[in-house]
């Protein structure tokens, strides 16, 4: 037999292999354009009784931070709440909040609710901030580096798998 | 014949009147109705992140309405079309134009398909040649004189 006639088969072969990796991929999710980029520059107003607020500033003066978008309307914000408890608790990373388009009383029951893990929020009421930040729904979250560099985004809630496999990695990486 | 032409007049009407597309519906708009069209052709090639196949001129998203006041923010303070767009690339990527650019990281995309069709297009000559090359010998005196012989008996 000439080796043209498995032609068909590596053809189909590859296109099946090709798709099949496609399958696996979410074509939910927008790669970000700001890795590697420093923080866009904000100044948002803080939780009544949370102050101060937020601004760009605070993510660059050395150390790692998180920033996680949230909002007490969104369903899924509450799954992740026990893994953000749980990154909260890791020396020497902050725990930022940007609150997105939510009634800061309702913000503050939720955080009352299942905890605060965060040492600042943002109250973004016009979620015109998280289009700085290329946010396209919450929940998201943003690991920075010491010198205020986004260097990961993590599009919707996290799973607790995703603090081994995912951030933990990210922040060992970033502290270096 | 003339009933399939009436069919297709048909449907070459039902095809224009799809032109005529949804658009989102926002209270403020423009005042300057040059301005707005400006706006308006570009949101047309923006990307909305929300339900993605759908231009931000036209998605009822949240996000998509949100971008669209950004738009014409951009084009009221004197942005060009491209200023306006780059101003966007710079926070979702390229993935927020209807039409990516050009470029490594798009190649597949675009010379994917033409490279395909000339795949197919190239695989079908050569089976084609190779048909032709494969037809049948001439036949032989002896098998000529056979088939006169079958010819005349019936």
């Amino acid at each position: 037999m000439r080796w043209q006639s498995f032609l068909p088969l590596i053809v189909v072969s590859f296109l099946a292999a090709v798709l099949f990796v496609g399958l696996e991929l979410d074509p939910k999710i927008v790669p970000s354009a700001l890795i590697d980029k420093p923080v866009p520059q904000f100044d948002l107003p803080p939780l009544p009784g949370k102050e101060p607020g937020l601004i760009a500033a605070d993510l660059a003066r050395g150390g790692i931070s998180l920033v996680n978008v949230w909002a007490s309307w969104c369903g899924p914000c509450r799954i992740e709440h026990p893994q953000l408890m749980e990154i909260a608790k890791i020396e020497g990373v902050r725990m930022i909040g940007l609150n997105y388009k939510d009634d800061p009383a309702k913000a503050l029951a939720f955080l009352q609710q299942l905890g605060d893990p965060y040492e600042s929020v943002g109250a973004d009421r016009t979620g015109r901030v998280a289009i700085e930040w290329g946010v396209y729904g919450v929940p998201e979250t943003f690991l920075i580096d010491g010198h205020g560099r986004i260097v990961l985004k993590h599009v919707g809630p996290l799973r607790p798998e995703d603090i081994p496999e995912k951030i933990l990695p990210a922040i060992q990486a970033a502290s270096q | 014949m003339k009933r399939r032409l009436v069919g297709l007049a048909v449907i070459f009407m039902l095809m224009g009147g799809s032109h005529v597309y949804a658009m989102a519906v926002d209270a403020v708009t423009l005042q300057d109705p040059a301005l707005e069209a400006r706006a308006r052709t570009i949101m047309q090639g923006l990307r909305c992140l929300v339900c993605q196949n759908q231009s931000i001129e036209i998605s009822d998203a949240e996000l998509a309405g949100d971008l669209r006041r950004i738009v014409r923010e951009r084009v009221a303070a004197g942005d060009t079309d491209d200023q306006v767009r780059a101003h966007l690339v710079a926070r979702y990527g390229d993935w927020v134009l209807m039409r990516p650019p050009f470029k490594l990281s798009t190649l597949a995309l675009w010379a994917g398909p033409p490279a395909l069709l000339a795949l197919g297009g190239l695989g079908l000559w050569v089976g084609q040649r190779r048909r032709v090359r494969a037809a049948p010998p001439p036949l032989t005196e002896a098998e000529k004189a056979q088939l006169q012989e079958i010819n005349t008996r019936n």
